[in-house]
Order: structure tokens, then sequence, then C-alpha cells
């Protein structure tokens, strides 16, 4: 069954940013070459899912309804780590299928609206919920993409660096992992990025996210590694 | 043949349970329910930010209603639980006002004849269709009856004199700012002939559901937004609400019992 792949997600000041490649996989095959994996969980939320995609689609839509239902309930949004903690509740409801293979992990990010910061989640198949500072990343193509973004991130990030270096890592997850996908330049498919800011959950439209990606594509022209960081 | 002592006739029950409902929805204030160019809009005076008589139910469909804060509270949560439940269960583009209007007359009707007290409640529920000509607004009264309204609801103490006015005032296709202002006008008649209230911003609560909008078209228009809307600013302004709506961040709604509508305007017991 399809499996999705990689997820990454960066902070920068006053929010954050999401961005997840498009492949899905089934063993050696590719599943489908434009997935979604990254979701709008609620105005202020935003989900990225790796694993077996037919689990995770289901938790998120599950998850989005229950956070819109308990607006509505009870004319409030819920906290950030609210939303954090219900989630994680719902990765522990699918314990069992994991321990047989069938294992969801998603990335959850999401901007504090008391403390006017992007925060990041991350999480264990036994519904484990760890806060990451700075970034994270989830997903066979992963540890490429924490790799790179280790070394692209920085403190005062402008939210359109921020979303360059999301694009940047995934393309070097995509360089180094059969199973993550790169920009696919012929059919025009690129990675899914969302940021959330204070103005609430944004996905960037194709077109944006395109120039993006030709960016990374033509500075890997000159230097196939991406940016050089620098040695001392 | 001999009547056992007490009896009282169904119709007697039915008429008492019926006067006793009116009665009660009578003593609170008026809720608008008009439909305009850009959408439908909401609007009741009520001057608690936390008790909402102004509800959404769905994407495209909301709630009003009048009477008893808990029972109608009672009634919009099983609405936002029915909705919530079709849309996951199937689609968000199943979830219809039809529906939900169908589940309100089940339960307002099974209230009515079964319980020993009838809800004091009237409902409106209204969805947002992607023309004008689709808008729906269904009105639902303590009995379970649905009548499909078009064009605006009136409901609450003063329900029968605006609703006449509004027959002679209202036109299809006004403006956001034209039919605000004619809401809050007829808000603040005094039903007693006396001198007529402005209302002002805080007094209103005030929503719409925005055609423009994707996916929730829910909004509440509160602080300087409706301010500005009273303002009579130029109308031309446009059909739906201006960006960046006025995010609801209002406490939990407290589930007291009781009822915790604002006394309404003075009537006299007797003509009830």
């Amino acid at each position: 069954m399809p499996h999705g792949t990689t997820i990454v997600a960066l902070s920068f000041p006053h929010g954050v940013v999401m961005a997840g490649d498009r492949r899905a996989t089934m063993g050696n095959y590719i599943a489908q070459r434009d997935i979604e994996k990254v979701f709008h969980a609620d105005d202020y939320s935003c989900v990225g899912i790796a694993g077996t995609a037919g689990i995770a689609i289901e938790m998120v839509r599950l998850f989005q309804v229950e956070l819109e239902h308990y607006e509505k309930i009870e004319g409030a949004t819920l906290s950030l780590e609210g939303k954090a903690n219900r989630l994680a509740q719902m990765i522990r409801g699918n314990l069992g299928m994991a321990m047989q293979g069938l294992a969801v992990v998603p990335l959850f990010a999401g901007y504090d609206l008391e403390t006017d910061v992007g925060r990041i989640f991350s999480y264990d198949i036994t519904g484990g919920r760890y806060e990451e500072h700075k970034f994270h990343s989830v997903g066979s193509g992963s540890l490429f993409a924490r790799g790179a973004l280790k070394k692209l991130w920085q403190e005062e990030l402008s939210p359109d660096d921020a979303v360059l270096c999301a694009v940047q890592s995934l393309y070097d997850a995509a360089d180094e992992d059969s199973a993550t996908g790169g920009p696919d330049l012929t059919r025009r498919i690129f990675p899914v990025v969302a940021t959330v800011t204070t103005d609430g959950y944004r996905r960037l439209s194709d077109d944006e996210v395109g120039a993006f990606v030709d960016t990374v594509i033509a500075g890997r022209m000159d230097n196939p590694g991406g940016p050089p960081a620098p040695l001392r | 043949m001999t009547m056992p002592f007490g009896y009282v006739s169904p119709e007697q029950v039915m008429k008492d349970r019926a006067d006793y409902a009116r009665k009660g929805i009578a003593r609170g204030r008026s809720v608008l329910v008009l439909a305009f160019d850009g959408g439908i809009l909401f609007c009741g005076e009520n001057p608690s930010r936390a008790l909402h008589k102004i509800s959404e139910i769905y994407d495209r469909i909301a709630f009003a209603a009048v009477g008893k804060y808990n029972e109608f509270e009672n009634l919009r949560m099983a609405g936002v639980r029915y909705a919530d439940l079709r849309g996951y269960s199937y689609d968000r583009a199943d979830v219809t006002g039809r529906g939900l209007a169908n589940v309100f007359a089940q339960t307002l009707g099974a209230i009515f004849t079964q319980e020993s007290k009838p809800f004091e409640v009237e409902i409106a529920i209204a969805e947002v269709g992607q023309t004008p000509d689709e808008d729906q607004i269904y009105r639902l009264t303590y009995d379970g009856s649905v009548a499909e309204e078009r064009g605006f609801v009136v409901m609450g103490g003063q329900a029968e004199q605006v609703h006449t006015e509004l027959e002679q005032r209202y036109q299809p296709g006004m403006t956001l700012a034209d039919s605000l202002s004619l809401a809050v006008e007829l808000l603040g008649r005094d039903p007693a002939g006396g001198e007529h209230r402005t209302l002002t911003g805080p007094q209103l609560e005030v929503a719409v559901l925005d055609r423009a909008r994707p996916r929730r078209t829910f909004r509440r228009i509160s602080g300087p937004l409706l301010d500005r809307l009273l303002g009579h600013e130029p109308s031309e302004e446009g059909p739906h609400v201006p960006t960046p709506d006025e995010k609801d961040t209002s406490p939990p709604t407290a589930l007291a019992g009781g009822s915790h509508e604002p006394p309404g305007p003075v009537r006299n017991d007797d003509e009830a």
C-alpha cells in the first residue's frame, strides 16, 4: 500500500513553514507522483504525514473535524498545545496497527496566538509528543533533509528564505532517498508548501513554489550539492 | 359518556402548550435574518459577547434563535454534531440546510408532543447558495413546524410589527450596509409605540454567511468593522464583508440553565 515519504518543517520569527514532497511509494514502485501530504489542520496550524497514506489521511480528516467541531461547540479555538495533545492521542490509538507495520508519523506545526511564535511538534508511533525547536523532518528522506536544514537554518530567516530553505532540504532528501520525489519539472509538480503566521494558514500556489524551485535548480546547476556552508 | 375527573382534551393541551411557548418567546428580543446580495445577514440585539444567539453550523449554514438560551443552545449543539458527523461520514457538500431543518423539526415536534413542557424557542436555519436564487432560509417554531421563507425571517418579541414593515421595505439584492442599517433600525423600534432607540455596536450581535468566501463562509462582525458598517459608509464598498474578519475569540459559552436572555422591552402581559 502507498507510503508517504518526506515532510519538513522549520520555524522563522512569528511563524512556521511546512513542506512535503509529492511522492507516494509502494515498495519500489511509485504509487502516486502528485500526492499531497501537508494539510490545513485549522486556521492556525498544519499537519504533514509520513507513513501509511490511507491511515494517515483518514487520521488527518478526523483531526480536522475534531478541531473545527471543538471550535464551533465551544466558541473558541483549542490552544496549540491542546491540538498537539489531541493528535498524540489519535496516534496512540493507532499503535496496534503501527506494530503490524502500518505506522503513521505526522508532523504538526502551528502559530501560537498566545506567544506569537511558530511551533513544531513531532511524534513517535506510541503517541509520544515532542516539541522541536528550529526545524524537524519526518519520513524516509528525513535524515537527509534534516542534515540540509541543520546547515541552512538560521535564527532570523525571512518567510521567503524559510520557504527556500524548506525546498532546498526537500531537494537534498530527493537527491539521496529514492522514495522521496524531487521537483518534477516536466509535469510541473512541485512540493506542497504551507506557512502559518499571524495571518493564519496559507498554502503557496504552484506558481509561487515554482519560483522557489527554479531558484534551487538554477543554483544546483553550478553546485549540485546545494549552497555550501562556510567551513569556519 | 362520563369524563374522568380532571380530563383535559388534547386540543386544550396543545393549545396551552402553544400559548406557553409563545409567551416565553415573546418576552425576548428579536433576531432578523435577511438575504442581501453578497450572502445572508443575521442581526439581533444581544449585549452578551459570550452567549450567542447566532452561530455557525457548517460551511454554508448558520443558525439563529430566540427564546430560552439553554434550550436553543441544546439544539445548536445537536445541529453542529449532526453537520460535522455527516460531513465526515460522506462529504462536506452533503450537509444541507434542508437536512438540518428536518432534524430540528423532528426534535422540536417530538419535544412539543411528548415532553411536559415545549421548548420556548424559535429558530432560523439559513444556507447561503452559490447565487442569491439558491439561498435558503428556514424558520422553525416551537411545535416543529417548518417554513421556507424568501428573503427574510423575523423572530422574537416584536416579530409581527417588524415583519409587516420588512415586507414593505425589504428588497432583494440590497447591499450589506443597507440591509444592516434597515435591520438595526427595525430592532430599535418600540412595540408600544414609544421613542425609537438607536442601537450601537456593543448592543448588537451581527454575523454573515458570505457567499464569496471559500469553505467556511460564516463570519461574525463586531468591533471596528461593525462600527464602520453602521456608520453608513458609502454602500458601494462592496457586497461582501471586508477582510480581515473579526476572529471569534470569546471565551467558551457557558452552559448554565435558566434564562440568560436580557430583559426585552416591557410588554403588557394581558396582551400576550
